[in-house]
């Protein structure tokens, strides 16, 4: 068992990033995938991630939203998310505590994964309805506007089988953003795509980028969109991260040679 | 004696009959789908204490006879004291057996949800309880209806070993009319229409029609 008594209760004003990842260490089975994870984003910071297949970024991902750790803790706005006080000390978080713990948080998936038997409208309003107890018409004005900002206002009474692929993930943000997330995890919401709607999503992303203080973790294999809006790149390799930096430092003058071999293996692909 | 006048003489028996056929099987069908949410739920359920009770009676009901397990409450329950009426026992064994199967296609039907639904619905904090109704559940039984549709043949086919608990349905009419007539064939001919003008003019077009009206509903259109 470790010892927790090594990690506070709570960060201190002084020194609280809207997410830390300390110590971290994920788990399945016997197969380390994330091996002490330590990493701190500050609050509005956009921060992409990229790596090869395998190296732990969805991983990242899924631990502040859908998985459980196995070491270390993740903190949230300050609070742990991971785990809970209990007389003063801390202990694995309750399914329940979790689930609130992580109603700050939103996720948009690779696949969409918008409710099919939902109209747009409809998926936008659940959480809001559902979950925060906001009378109808509120949820409704609040995911009106979203569906306009992702502009699909005129679709919002569609289900998703009637929508494209971009439609259907600008849908996926609205419903995420639904929530007034403080963090918003955004797992290769491109890569599904054709290519031809890639960019109405990624226009979608540097809106929220530019007009929302939010913070934004995003796992994506499009290195120009990363280096265009990222705050901080960082480059995973076999669980943990090699090197991180300006978008700018990673992509023009990477230090590390496996980030190298990385980009210019990308560069030559593309 | 022709048919038509077998049918004049019997008719009226017959629809009687297959009145009470109806009535059990429509309560049995009602029986066996709450059975099968409460099971297949149970079954799926990370608690122990729901999920053995759930397996222990989906085995047991599926791994015995239906016949056996009609005779059971019927005639072996008075002895502990637990007496029903006949027609009771009749849709309660139907809809108890039924049931059974009808819990493992609750179950497939919410297994067969992409598992990006639960984690959807969870990256809204949705409780588990809404998970379940508001959007795994009504999936779910868009992919467990065309099986239902077998089932609840089978359920409608099942209705006949009522009549051996002295249940007046078609079944035991058809009987009862061959034993005072000897005219087998026309009873139980007869029978056998009647039977499959239920199944295949009015179940399975309702069926047919809830299937599409779940699609429309759902959106899959
Ligand atoms: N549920 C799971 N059970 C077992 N192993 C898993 C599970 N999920 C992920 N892994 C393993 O964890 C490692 C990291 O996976 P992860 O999905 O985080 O990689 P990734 O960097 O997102 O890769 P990709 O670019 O292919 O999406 C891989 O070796 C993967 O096989
Ligand atoms: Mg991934």
């Amino acid at each position: 068992m470790e010892d927790l008594s090594q990690y506070p209760l709570e960060l201190p004003e002084s020194d609280k990033p809207m997410v830390r990842f300390q110590n971290v260490t994920k788990r399945y089975g016997a197969l380390t995938v994330l091996d002490d994870l330590n990493l701190d984003i500050a609050e509005g910071e956009m921060v992409s991630i990229i790596g090869p297949s395998g190296s732990g970024k969805t991983t990242v991902l899924r631990m502040l939203m859908l998985e459980r750790i196995q070491g270390g803790v993740i903190y949230v706005d300050g609070k742990p998310l991971t785990h809970m006080q209990q007389r003063g000390r801390l202990v694995q978080a309750s399914e329940k505590y979790l689930r609130q713990a992580r109603e700050p948080v939103g996720m948009c998936f690779q696949h969409f994964n918008l409710f099919p038997h939902m109209t747009a409208l409809q998926n936008c309003m659940e959480g809001p309805v559902q979950v925060l107890g906001m009378s109808k018409k509120n949820a409704r004005e609040r995911s009106e506007e979203l569906l306009e900002l992702v502009g699909l206002i005129d679709k919002k009474d569609q289900h998703p089988s009637r929508l494209s692929g971009g439609q259907q993930q600008r849908v996926a943000i609205a419903r995420a953003l639904a929530m007034r997330p403080k963090v918003l995890l955004l797992d290769e919401v491109t890569s599904a795509l054709d290519p031809e709607v890639i960019g109405e999503v990624t226009e979608v992303i540097k809106g929220l980028v530019s007009a929302h203080n939010l913070t934004i973790m995003m796992v994506t294999h499009q290195m120009g969109f990363a280096r265009e809006i990222s705050d901080r790149v960082c480059f995973f390799f076999g669980g943990k991260i090699e090197e991180q930096g300006a978008p700018a430092d990673l992509f023009d003058n990477p230090q590390r040679e496996r980030t190298q071999q990385f980009l210019s293996a990308v560069k030559s692909a593309d | 004696m022709s048919y038509t006048e077998f049918l004049a003489e019997y008719g009226p028996r017959f629809l009687d009959g297959l009145q009470v056929t109806a009535i059990q099987f429509l309560l049995a069908a009602v029986l066996a789908v709450m059975v099968s949410l409460v099971m297949g739920l149970g079954k799926l359920s990370s608690n122990p204490a729901l999920r053995w009770p759930a397996v222990a009676y989906i085995e047991f009901f599926r791994g015995s006879s239906l016949l056996v397990q009609l005779f059971l409450l019927f005639y072996v329950l008075p002895l502990f004291g637990l007496t029903f009426d006949k027609y009771v026992t009749g849709f309660l064994a139907l809809g108890l057996n039924l049931g059974a199967y009808g819990a493992e296609l609750v179950r497939g039907g919410i297994q067969a949800v992409p598992r990006g639904q639960w984690e959807a619905a969870y990256s809204l904090s949705m409780s588990p309880a809404k998970r379940m109704w508001r959007i795994i559940l009504p999936q779910a039984l868009l992919n467990m209806l065309p099986p239902w549709g077998n089932l609840i043949i089978e359920l409608l086919k099942g209705t006949a070993l009522v009549a051996l608990i002295a249940v007046p349905d078609l079944m035991f009419e058809a009987r009862q009319i061959n034993g005072s007539t000897f005219l087998s064939a026309q009873s139980f001919g007869t029978a056998l229409i009647m039977y499959f003008v239920f199944a295949r003019f009015i179940v399975t077009p309702f069926m047919r029609w809830l299937e599409r009206f779940m699609t429309r509903k759902l959106g899959r259109a």
